[in-house]
Parts: C-alpha cells; structure tokens; sequence
C-alpha cells in the first residue's frame, strides 16, 4: 500500500515536471496582442465617466479614438460629477469630457487650485428644465406656465411626496437647482429623485404610455426626446446672475455651453490625448445617436463608439489634425 | 454580525421571580403608556410648531463651517504636514500597493491586455493556498467559487475586492492581535481600548465613509482605511477573550516552571488560544468583504461599485448577479476561514503532519506555477472574457422575473407598502416629525429614564444635543420613525420564528442554516430584492433592514425562549396551562433579557440598514451623507449627517443595553 501510494506520488511528480517543460515549448499568443504603436508617446489616459448615457457616449468615442489611433492607455473611471474634479489633483482623472457650468468647481479647481483647466467647448449645448409628457400638454394647456402649477398640485400627488405634488428629479449629482426652486417660487411640491437617468427615463415612458401625470428634470442633448417630445414647462426666464447664490435661485436654467476640463498636469505633460482632447467638438445630433445605441439597442459603449468612428472618420480626422 | 460575538449575555432571569417581576413590569408599562398619550395630546396641540425644518438644499451655519473645514484640507492638502506626509504618504503607500496588486492579478498591465497573471494562475494559486491551510474540502469549494466569478462576469471586480478585503485583514491583524494580547495582559490598557471599539463597533460604517475622505481622498487608500476601521473591533477583542480563557491551571503550571512572560506567550497561551484567535480572523475577514462592498462609494475598486451602479439605475438583473457574486465570495471566505481554524486545531492536536502531505503539496505547486506560466502566455487562459458568459443571460433571466413578478403581483406589492406606508409608517413619521422639537427631546429622555434609570436619560440628552446642534433634526426624526418601525417589524419576527426555533428542535435544526448564512451575507445585497419588490421608497429601507437584522434577533431570542428551564414548563403544561399560555405567561417573561437583548442588536442592525437604505429611496440621514458625495455643497451637510447618525446610535444602544441589564437583574 505504501509503495503503490509513493507510485502513485512519484508518477504525479513526473506528469507535473513534464507539462511544465511542455508549456515552455508552446508560444504564447498574448505578446502579439500588445498594444499598438505609439504607446510609449502615450501612456495613461484617465477619463471620468459620469452618470449619463450622452456623457457616456462623448468619453467612449474620445476614449475609442485614442486607444486604437494614438496608442494610449485609456481608463474609464466612474465618478459622480463633483468627485471627479477632486481627481485632477490626485492625478486620478485626467479630463471631464462634458462639463455643464460649475462655476464653483472651476473658481475652486482652476483658480484657487490650479489643480485644473478649461479646454474649451465641446460643441454641445445643454438645456435643463421642468418637462411634462406630451399628453398632458395638449389636455391641460396652461401647465407649461410655471404659474399654473399650484393649481395641479394635486394631480402629481405620490406616496413619497408627502401630500403635496412631486417633482421628480433624477440622479441626484446631477446639476440641479430644483429644491431651492420649489421653496422660494412657493410651489406646493416636493422634489423626490428617481436615483439615475434609466430611472427619470422610465418613469417619463410609462407616464406617457399609460397616460399618468408626471412632472419631472430633464435635459437636452438627450436620445429620449426624439422618441418621446416631452413638453417643456416655463419657469421665470434666467438672467445673468440669478442663479449666483444656490439657495436663492428663482429663475429657469441658462442655456449652458457644455465645455471640457482638463488636468494642469495632464494639459502640460504633452501627451497627444491632450490635443485630441483640446480639439474635440461635436453636436448634441451627433452625441444622441451614440447614445441611443448605448440605451435604447443595448450596444456595449466601445462598440457604439467604434461604429460611430467608422461611419464619421472625416470628424475624427478633423480632430487628430 | 460582529457586534453579536461580543456583547456579554445578560444573565439568565432566575426561577422564582415571575410573580414579583410583574409589579415593576406593570408600572414601566404604565409609565409608557402615560408618556404615549401625554405625547399625542402634545402632538395634537402643537402640531407643526417649532419643527426645525431644512430644505435639501439648505446649510445651516454649522454644515456651512464643515463645508469651509473641508476646503480649508483640500487647500491645505500640499502644503500641511501631517496632510501631505503623514495621510498623504499613506495614501500614497496604499494606493501603490493596491494597483501593483490589481495589475498583477485583476486588470490590464498595459501594454499586456491581460493582467500579470491570468485567471488560471490566479485559480491555481488560490487552490493551492487554500490545499495547504485548509484541505481538499475547501479547495473544490475555492475553485468553483473562484470559477463562478469569471463565469458571472465580473472577474476583475471580484479580485479587486478580494484584494481590498485582504490588505485591509492584513492591516487589522498587524494592529489588532498585539493589541488583543496587550489587551489580555493589562487591565489599563482594556479599560482604555474598550470604549473606542466600542464606539467603532456601534457606528454605523456610513458615517465614517465621509471623514475618511476629508483626509484620504477618494479612491482604494480610503476604501482600505474605512474597511481596517470597521473590522478591527472582532479580532482584537476575541484575541483577548481567547488569551484570558486559557486555562488558568495550564498558566500556572508553566509559570512554576520559571518561564518569563514572553515564553508564557509564545509557547502556552498563543497556541493554545489559536482555535479562538482564527475564530476572530474569520469575523474580521467578514466584516472587511461586508465594508469593502459599501467603499465602493469612496470608488474604492470592487463589487460594490456594478452594484451601487445597477441599484441606482434600477438594473435589478445586474444588481442580483454582481449580489450573487459577493454572496459566493462571503460563503467561500466564512467556510474557508472556518475550515482552515479545524484544521489548524486538528494538526495541533495530532502533533505531527499527514505523511505524504509535503509531496503533495510540492506537486501541486508546481502544477500551481504551470498554470500560472500557461496564463501568462496564452490568452485563453487569460482572459477571462473568453470564458462562457453567464452573467448576462442571469442577469437578463432576473430583469425579467423581476418584471414579472413587480407587473402580476403589482397589487400585492404596492398594498403591502402602501398599507406599511400609510398605517405605521407616516403616522409615526408625522408624530415625530411634526411635534415640536421640546416636546420629542422630553418624551425621548422620559422613555429613556423609564426603560433604563437616569444614567441612558443623561446619554440620551447629550445625544439629542448633538442632533439639534449639527441642524439635522428632521432628517434625524425620520430615520429614527423608520428605525423604530423596521425594529418593531423586526422583533415580531423573532418572536414568532424564535418562539417556534426554541420549542421546537425539528425547527431549530431546519432554520438555524439559513439564519446562519444570511448573517454572512453583506447588508448591501439585501437592497437588492427590496428594491426590485417595492421601488425607491422608505418602505424599501425597512424591508431589506429587516431582512438584515432579522437572522440575528431571531437566533437571540431562540437562544432565550430555550434557556427557559424546562422544569418550569414541565411545570405549567402539567398545571393545565394551554400552548399559548406557556408561551405568554411563562417562556416570553422568563426569557425578556433575551428580549431586550435581541431588540439592542436589532436596533443597531437596523439603523446601520436603514442607512444604506438612503441609496434606493429611504431618505433622511443616510441620503444625506450619500448627497455629500454627490454635490460639493452638500458636504458638510453629509459630514452633519454621519455625526447625527453616530449619535442616535449611541443613544439607541445604551438605552436598550440599560433596558437589558434591568431586565437580567430582576
């Protein structure tokens, strides 16, 4: 027994010496799958990836761009929108592709710190405001008056919004000046968040779809409204200024001209991401179809940003200059 | 989880007392029920006045001075000392050490576009390891645990939290076990550490996540350092508990042999307590992977994130595979652990080693090594993407289960929430909320004196000062009413199931596996079926607070209702007694220690759950230290939150463990 389980033992010892030498024999196949020319040129690339498909689909076409043409290390981090400027200090972040106004972030970041830059615009124009389904337009016509919305209170009543109508708001890192809105235009509502865009989006298609009130934030450029036109309700027009002090806003929200912010080190490191980066531009036309292939055919955000590239490499010539 | 393990037991309520314990019983009951009414007519009166509201948006100036706190680190971040080489060469440290781990084992070393080692190497060095400490049983479970990670597809996320759990138990036994034993040699230094790990062990591990930032800034460092916080406590105090339990007479025989302390130590007392000490590295290394999961909101790297993601999006199916990923991890970690202290106490038992297992051990690794050379060099063995995907078509299967069950049994759904909603929930929310602010403060201090003499009262004064202080007393009313509610649920949950567990072995033997293993589940997955059932509500936070507290409450009061001498139920059934008149006259009042008991831990249980629970609907306090993430404006009001919820806790926690201590000295 002894000398058959010693065998046993000295013939396992043997099979693992001799695969050992075998898998020495074979060539591997991940050398040849390396990364491409121009690495070195490169090296890391951090993006912050906020929580909304067209920002998605913006970081993933950049991101696409330089990893297969210019040879970098594209990381793709998921931050909430404020926390991410935290990371151009730490060097954790290296661009924000989509920023919408912030002049807090940028009078901290860019000129009390340093720690950041403006890159420019990015050729998208964002819209914020209050919107309503269609139907409810055309059967009460006067509730795309912000005036007007006291009086309808009661049809938005839900068991979280505590007796009064709810304003239903989204993710809440959002840009949002909604609570300070409802609180000094002495509006009977509560805001209450649905948690993340999918979420806003959702409740607005079934509020359509089963004819149910719904007031609620949303956003161009979103894919969401070319399938559903929600209706936009007016809050007393923005003037310049107004919405300076957050909690004592009573006004609608600026057009915002959406813009890029850059790490200082990441901008003075003379990586050609950065000039890719610097010359980006698009349009919200071009941002939402990206980003109805990533939501609504349930592409994977690379592949979408690969297809895109194919079909427009004119653009991204235009960009790799 | 943890907390359980350590809390002495209250002594058992002696034989005798059942007639003379009524007297007291009956006037706390009727004290209560005066401070009840006396509180609704106030309630009635002054409804609405002086209810200190604050808008979401709003700062009060103590939240603005935590704001101004805040920036005056980040500026001083490069130029402060302590800030920038002592933190900074922390974060600096662990950040380094978490990547060089995650390029070597989870993601991409670029230019390789797999890790250093691929999946099969890090299998088969997991196999191996897990061979070597803990047996064959053991290493199939590893591997098919470790298998079903790739195959779920969240490979590089399961090793990233494996990797962050692991560096922080590293941690906490470099610093604990010292501490434990120095513990166990010195009163003073007892006298001095339990309070702390007191207070670590009763916070809720939310209120530290935002401080932690403040000094570490986002990222692994801080996920490290919030999870060696949490899952220090266990492993000290059980190391010390294990130590002092040696027995004496084994101590004093080696002493009268003349050996000094430090050989005492060496050669008696740590192997002797080495079945205990591994007992405490388990609950550390649970508590690290139940931590580790919520620093994924630090973006420390891990699971947490894809589910904190998939929750926020309502993505049920995602959240419910990246869940069931961490569920395996918890159960093959707690079984691991466990298996590998048996052995430990088996070989030191036997005194020697099996046979041939040396041999074996060297085949295996060199097999081991084979692997990992195959993984460096083909892709196949590499990438775990090239595995079968079964991860998308779950997770897909559960979004629609999901859909289906949310659409056929809409009614039933939403009329349980609604009817908890409508019936406990908002009028307790509104009697709390909506009294005025003098009158709650003198209701909860009577309750307090009532239930636990005046040294809770005074506690729960100083509680309360904080609260109003740091300007959160809406947010803080509303998390108390779902506190209080989930709680409730909770202990007519552990009567009922305890009651029938501890009269019944049959039931005992068939649910105690299950309670067990739900206390090895991390509490951030149980948001993951509430949410799916009931929506973003703060009906949601109570479910999966329920869900969580519930296996522990229930075990307590199983333990109770069983400790209950059987010959004083003998005794009752044969005086004519019905079942449940035994049950309510004689089993239930002998065991209200037990009671009380379960109703601290629930309590803690709950409030940390009730929490988490701001992530998907619930609201309050635990949304608010969330939105200080969110919104740079909000973070001292996020930094307000977690010191709000601190302090109800500890306020929660010594009026129930006084309530307790009465109840055991009766």
């Amino acid at each position: 027994m002894r000398t058959e389980k010693s065998r046993v033992l000295r013939l396992s010892a043997l099979i693992a010496a001799g695969s050992l030498v075998l898998t020495a024999c074979g060539g591997g196949d991940i050398e040849e799958t390396a990364a491409p020319e121009g690495a070195d040129e490169c090296g890391d690339f951090d993006i912050a990836i906020n929580p909304w498909v067209g920002y998605e689909a913006s970081a993933h076409v950049v991101g696409h761009v330089a990893a297969t043409q210019l040879g970098c290390n594209v990381e793709y981090k998921s931050l909430k929108e404020e926390v991410a400027w935290q990371g151009f200090g730490s060097g954790e972040v290296d661009v924000v592709i989509e920023n919408w106004g912030h002049d807090d972030l940028k009078q901290t970041y860019i000129e009390e710190q340093g720690t950041a830059q403006d890159a420019g615009p990015n050729g998208n124009m964002g819209i914020i405001g209050w919107y309503v389904p269609p139907w409810m337009a055309e059967e009460y016509p006067d509730i795309t008056d912000w005036e007007n919305l006291n009086s309808y209170a009661d049809l938005f009543v839900t068991s979280e919004s505590g007796g009064k109508g709810q304003l239903l708001d989204g993710d809440p890192s959002f840009v949002t000046n909604d609570e300070a809105l409802v609180a000094n235009l002495d509006l009977n509502y509560t805001v209450v968040y649905a948690g993340s865009e999918p979420a806003l989006i959702q409740a607005f298609r079934s509020a359509e779809e089963n004819r149910t009130p719904l007031l609620g934030y949303f956003y161009d450029p979103q894919w969401f409204l070319s399938e559903v036109p929600l209706v936009k309700v007016n809050l007393p027009p923005y003037t310049d200024g107004c919405d300076a002090d957050p909690e004592a806003v009573a006004c609608d929200y600026p057009v915002y001209t959406l813009d890029k912010i850059v790490a200082t080190d990441f901008a003075e490191s003379g990586s050609p991401a950065y000039d890719l980066v610097a010359a980006f531009n698009w349009t919200n036309e071009d941002q939402n179809v990206v980003a109805k292939m990533i939501a609504e055919d349930g592409m994977d955000a690379e592949d979408a940003a690969a297809q895109w590239v194919e079909d427009n490499q004119e653009m991204v010539d235009s960009w790799l200059g | 989880m943890t907390a359980v393990a350590d809390r002495p037991p209250a002594p058992e309520a002696p034989l005798t007392t059942t007639p003379v314990a009524k007297e007291p019983v009956r006037r706390t009951g009727l004290l209560l029920a005066a401070i009840a009414g006396a509180w609704v007519v106030g309630w009635a009166l002054f409804q609405g006045v002086a209810t200190l509201p604050l808008g979401r948006a709003a700062l009060t100036g103590f939240q603005r001075s935590l704001n101004d706190l805040r920036d005056a680190f980040d500026a001083a971040r490069n130029s402060n000392f302590v800030l920038d080489v002592v933190f900074g060469g922390i974060r600096d440290g662990l950040d380094a050490f978490v990547s060089a781990a995650r390029g070597l084992l989870s993601q991409p070393a670029f230019p390789r576009p797999v890790p250093e080692i691929g999946w099969l190497g890090v299998l088969a060095i997991f196999a191996w390891l897990t061979y070597a400490l803990a047996g064959l049983r053991s290493t199939v479970l590893v591997v098919l645990s470790t298998l079903s990670f790739a195959l779920l597809g969240y490979w590089s996320d399961s090793i990233d939290l494996l990797i962050v759990t692991f560096t922080a138990v590293f941690f906490c036994l470099l610093i604990g076990i010292p501490l434990g034993i120095a513990m166990a040699r010195s009163k003073a230094v007892t006298t001095v550490v339990t309070p702390v790990l007191d207070v670590m062990q009763t916070m809720p591990s939310f209120s530290y996540l935002l401080p932690l930032v403040l000094l570490f800034s986002i990222g692994a460092s801080a996920a490290v350092v919030a999870t060696l916080i949490y899952a220090l406590p266990p492993v000290v105090r059980i190391t010390a508990h294990g130590l002092r339990s040696v027995s004496p007479a084994t101590i004093e025989a080696t002493r009268s042999m003349g050996s000094t302390r430090g050989q005492l130590l060496r050669t008696v007392q740590l192997p002797m307590a080495r079945r205990t000490i591994i007992v405490g590295i388990n609950q550390t290394i649970m508590a690290a992977l139940s931590m580790a999961t919520i620093a994924a909101l630090v973006d420390g790297p891990g699971l947490g994130q894809p589910v904190v993601e998939a929750l926020q999006s309502l993505n049920i199916g995602n959240a419910f595979v990246a869940g069931l990923a961490i569920v395996i991890m918890a159960i093959m970690l707690d079984r691991t652990t466990t298996a590998a202290s048996e052995r430990a106490e088996k070989e030191r038992r036997a005194g020697r080693e099996a046979p041939h297992r040396r041999l074996v051990l060297v085949v295996t690794g060199v097999l081991a090594l084979a692997a990992v050379y195959l993984s460096r060099t083909y892709l196949w063995a590499a990438d775990p993407e090239r595995l079968p995907d079964l991860g998308g078509p779950l997770a897909d299967a559960t979004s629609s289960a999901t859909d289906w069950i949310t659409d056929t049994f809409f009614g039933a759904t939403n009329g349980i929430r609604d009817a908890a909603t409508y019936g406990l929930l908002n009028p307790l929310q509104s009697l709390l909320a909506d009294s005025p602010w003098w009158l709650v403060v003198a209701v909860l201090l009577a309750i307090a004196y009532v239930l636990g003499g005046w040294r809770p009262a005074l506690i729960s004064a100083v509680c309360l000062g904080v609260i109003l202080g740091v300007g959160l007393w809406q947010d803080s009313m509303v998390t108390l009413t779902m506190t209080l509610v989930a709680t409730a649920l909770v202990m007519i949950l552990a009567v009922l199931f305890g009651v029938w567990m501890g009269r019944s072995r049959r039931a005992d033997t068939a649910l105690r596996p299950l309670l067990d293993a739900g206390q090895t589940i991390p509490p951030f997955v149980y948001l993951v079926p509430a949410l799916a059932l009931f929506g973003p509500t703060r009906f949601t936070a109570i479910v999966a607070a329920i869900l969580y507290a519930g296996p522990a409450a229930i075990k307590l009061v199983a333990d109770g209702i069983r400790g209950v001498s059987p010959t004083t139920v003998e005794a009752a059934t044969a005086a004519g007694s019905s079942t449940l008149q035994v049950i309510t006259k004689v089993q239930l009042p002998m065991a209200r220690a037990a009671l009380v008991l379960a109703a601290n831990q629930g309590l803690l249980y709950v409030l940390s759950m009730v929490v988490i629970g701001g992530l998907v609907g619930g609201g309050a306090l635990g949304y608010t230290v969330v939105s200080g993430f969110a919104q740079a404006q909000l973070y001292g009001k996020g930094l307000a939150a977690g010191i709000a919820i601190v302090a109800l806790g500890i306020m929660l926690d010594r009026i129930t463990q006084h309530a307790a201590a009465r109840q055991g000295r009766r």
